[in-house]
This record gives C-alpha cells, structure tokens and sequence, in this order.
C-alpha cells in the first residue's frame, strides 16, 4: 500500500508540475495575442490606402499588366502554404495542412502539376515525412512575422510566375497560378483556414461598382499607367502575403492559448483525480495498519491470560 | 466632386503601420519624375515615390519631415496618400548610422547593384535629417 501511495504523489506532482508549463504556455500566447492583433490593425492603412490605389488604377485604365493576365492553358501552380513553427497549439497546423492538400488536390484534378511553398517548420516537416517535394520553405517567423520575410516571399513568387512567358533560366519552375493557404483569424474563438488565389490578380476586392452620380477622379498617372502599375502591383502582392502571415500569426496563437487552456484544465482534473485515489490509499494504510496493532495486543493479551 | 475646401487630408503609411496622418496646406514629395508640390485642390495623380525626403506643412504645428523608401503618391479629392514600404521620420533617424551606410556604400559602388540604391536612401536620410534642424 505504501508504494502505491508514494506512486500516486509523483504523478501528482508531475501533473502540476506540466499544469505549471501548460498555464505559462496559455498566458505567454494571451499576451502575444494581443500583439499579434494591434501588429494586423497598424498594417490595416497600408493595405487599404494600396486597395484603393490599385482599383482605381484597374478602374480607370486599360492597361494589360503581366500580373494580371490570365495565361490560356494554365498547366502549373504555386501553392504557398502558410504553417506554424512550433506545435502544442491544437489543430491548427494539422487544419491548415488539410486545406492545403484538399487545393492540391483540386488542382491536380484540373490537370495541374503543383509546386509547394511552404513557411513554418510544421508545413515543411509534413510534406518531408510524406516525401513530397517542397520548392522552397522558409521559417523562423511564424509567430512574429516581419515585412522583410512577407517582401522575400513575395518578391521569389512573382519571379516564378512572371517567368511564365520566358524561358526556363531560372532555379524553380515556372508557374501559371500562385495560390495562397492561410489561416484566417475571425475572433479568439474562431480561425478558419483560407485558400485565395493570389496570382494572376483579381482586384475587384472591397470596390463597389462605381455609382452614376458619382464623378470618379480622373488619375494622372506619372510617369505611365504601365510605370505605375509595374511598381504596384508587386507591392499589392506583398502587401497581401503580408495579410496573410499577420492573420496567420493571430490564428496561431489564438490556437495555442486554446489548447493551453484545455491542457491547464485537464491537468487540474487529473490532479483531483489522483489525489482522491491518493488519499483512499493513504487510509487504506491507516486502516490497516490500526487492526495490525488492535490484533497484534489481542494476540499479546491472549497469550499472557493462557501463562497466568 | 470635391468639396472647395483650402487644406489636405494627408495620410503618410508605411507597411506596418501609419506614421502621420492629419490636415496638411502643402505636400513636397519626390516622385520618379521629379519633385512634385501638392496644394489643395490638385488634380487626381498617382504616382511612384523615389527614395527621397517627403515634407509636409500641416495646418498647425511645425513642418513633418520624413524619408520615404520607394512607394507611391495618390492624390484625389484633397485626399494625399504617400505609400512606403518603409517610412522614417526625421526625428527616428540615426544620423551617424546614415552616414556609415553612405560610406559602406560608397565603396561597393560597381560592384553591387544595390550600391546606387544604398546611396540614394543614405543620402535622403542624412538630407531629412539636416532638413529637420533648419526647419
């Protein structure tokens, strides 16, 4: 009995010991949390003032742009997945990779052959346990995004795509689409993983159809439609990767202050659990103990009446 | 159409955040063509930004200055948006720092591409900077 009771306090003390981890863990993504947000609300201007500038550059010129066309027979497609770094954090990867595979799939089914990018050391150690190829990874970041990586990931995958027309020269293939899958953050409760096409651009995105009465500004452009939409349209695509992995960022700990949370509580329960069970035992002991001494006197009282 | 009124409403953005947003009587910027002076009611424009020094003379207080690293300017209804992947204000400026770039990049010059762009963006930083104390 003795040693299922000392048993039982190690465990205890293990489980409050991980309860420990798993509410430091919890308060740790809370406080990132909030973080994470004010970083998505301060990119908010950028992302909207550049919206607007490239609806109104769609609007009001007619300017076909390489970024912007759609190729006839698209034959090949990026997708660029966006994953976390690190686990404990609950469905989230595992969901985000499930979409992932459902795009893949999708287009495979189209007739297209599929080039994965992937960011987030659980998206690339996915794809390399299944022995599927990754084009690129990269990782680091994906609790605290920086522009710097949303500007390098944005730079290579316009360069595959508008390699398209081209001739192979470079490292990776070229692609027709590029496509992007991310977790969408809808509040701490709810994150939704997204799959958008990014590549070639649709921005149609938040413009109303223009009203009648409405006089619409009629742009000068400096120093052409084409100049200005070159440097643009590169800088709406960052800036939309950028979306992404802010919204990504969120998602992810909104994920792991969930799971940290239900981890927390089960450690509490488990501790309750254990140390009832503990308790029964150690009375156990008492009891048994007790009626070894009151039998071990009766005995003694026994014997000394039978000598008298 | 816009309302006649005699101030801008300028909105100066970098990509992660907003760096000055307010009432403004004139907008120097430079934008790949040249520099370029934006008083209220301008015609609608959208152009690309060099890496240069942007300064804004808001209604009340004293002149902004700031570096701008490429981006673009759009200009509509008395409504100015300057776009910069990255914007410094004079005051956020490390001037020693700029000028060590400038020297760093000074030595690389044909040898890197980017040496003409490292120039460029040192010297604007240093100009806002010098800018600042005049003003």
């Amino acid at each position: 009995m003795a040693v299922s009771l000392r048993e039982y306090r190690a465990r205890i003390k293990s489980t409050e010991s991980m309860k420990k981890i798993t509410r430091a863990m919890e308060l740790i993504a809370a406080s990132r949390i909030i973080k994470a947000q004010q970083r998505a609300q301060a990119a908010a201007p950028y992302a909207r003032e550049l919206t607007r500038a490239v609806s109104a550059l769609a609007t009001y010129s007619n300017v076909e742009h390489a970024l912007t066309t759609e190729p006839e027979n698209p034959t090949r497609a990026a997708v660029l997945v966006v994953t976390s770094d690190r686990g404990l954090a609950g469905a989230y990867s595992s969901s985000v990779l499930r979409e992932a595979d459902g795009l893949v799939e999708k287009l495979k089914a189209e007739g297209k052959e599929v080039d994965l990018y992937v960011t987030g050391r659980k998206g690339e150690a996915y794809f390399k346990f299944r022995g599927r190829p990754v084009a690129q990874s990269w990782t680091g970041f994906s609790d605290q995004p920086t522009y710097e990586a949303a500007k390098e990931i944005g730079a290579l995958l316009i360069d595959v795509f508008l390699q398209g027309a081209e001739a192979e020269k470079a490292a990776k293939p070229a692609v027709d689409e590029v496509h992007v899958v991310f977790t969408r953050f809808q509040s701490m409760l709810v994150q939704k993983p997204t799959a958008v096409r990014l590549l070639p651009l649709e921005v149609v995105e938040g413009v109303d159809a223009p009203e009648e009465q409405d006089i619409l500004p009629l742009y000068e452009f400096e120093p052409s439609a084409e100049e200005v939409l070159d440097g643009l349209l590169p800088q709406y695509v960052q800036s939309r990767i950028w979306f992404a992995l802010l919204q990504a960022a969120a998602s992810e700990l909104a994920a792991r202050q969930r799971a940290m949370k239900a981890a927390t509580d089960n450690a509490d329960e488990l501790i309750n659990k254990l140390t009832r069970i503990a308790n029964q035992a150690r009375q156990a002991g008492i009891t048994q103990e007790i009626s070894e001494i009151v039998g071990g006197v009766n005995a003694l009282a026994d014997a000394n009446s039978a000598n008298d | 159409m816009a309302t006649s009124t005699d101030t801008l409403h300028v909105e100066l953005v970098a990509a992660d955040r907003l760096v000055w947003s307010g009432e403004a009587e004139v907008v120097v910027a430079r934008t790949i063509e040249g520099d370029v002076g934006i008083l209220p009611n301008h015609a609608p424009m959208l152009s690309l930004l060099a890496e240069a020094v942007i300064e804004i003379s808001p209604s009340e207080g004293p002149v902004v200055i700031a570096t701008a690293d490429g981006g673009f300017l759009s200009v509509a209804e008395n409504r100015v948006s300057l776009l910069s992947e990255e914007v410094l204000l004079a005051e956020e400026i490390n001037v020693e720092q700029a000028y060590v770039e400038l020297e760093n990049a000074k030595v690389r010059l044909g040898e890197d591409d980017d040496a003409h762009l490292r120039i460029r963006r040192a010297e604007a930083q240093i100009r806002a900077v010098e800018k600042y104390k005049h003003a």
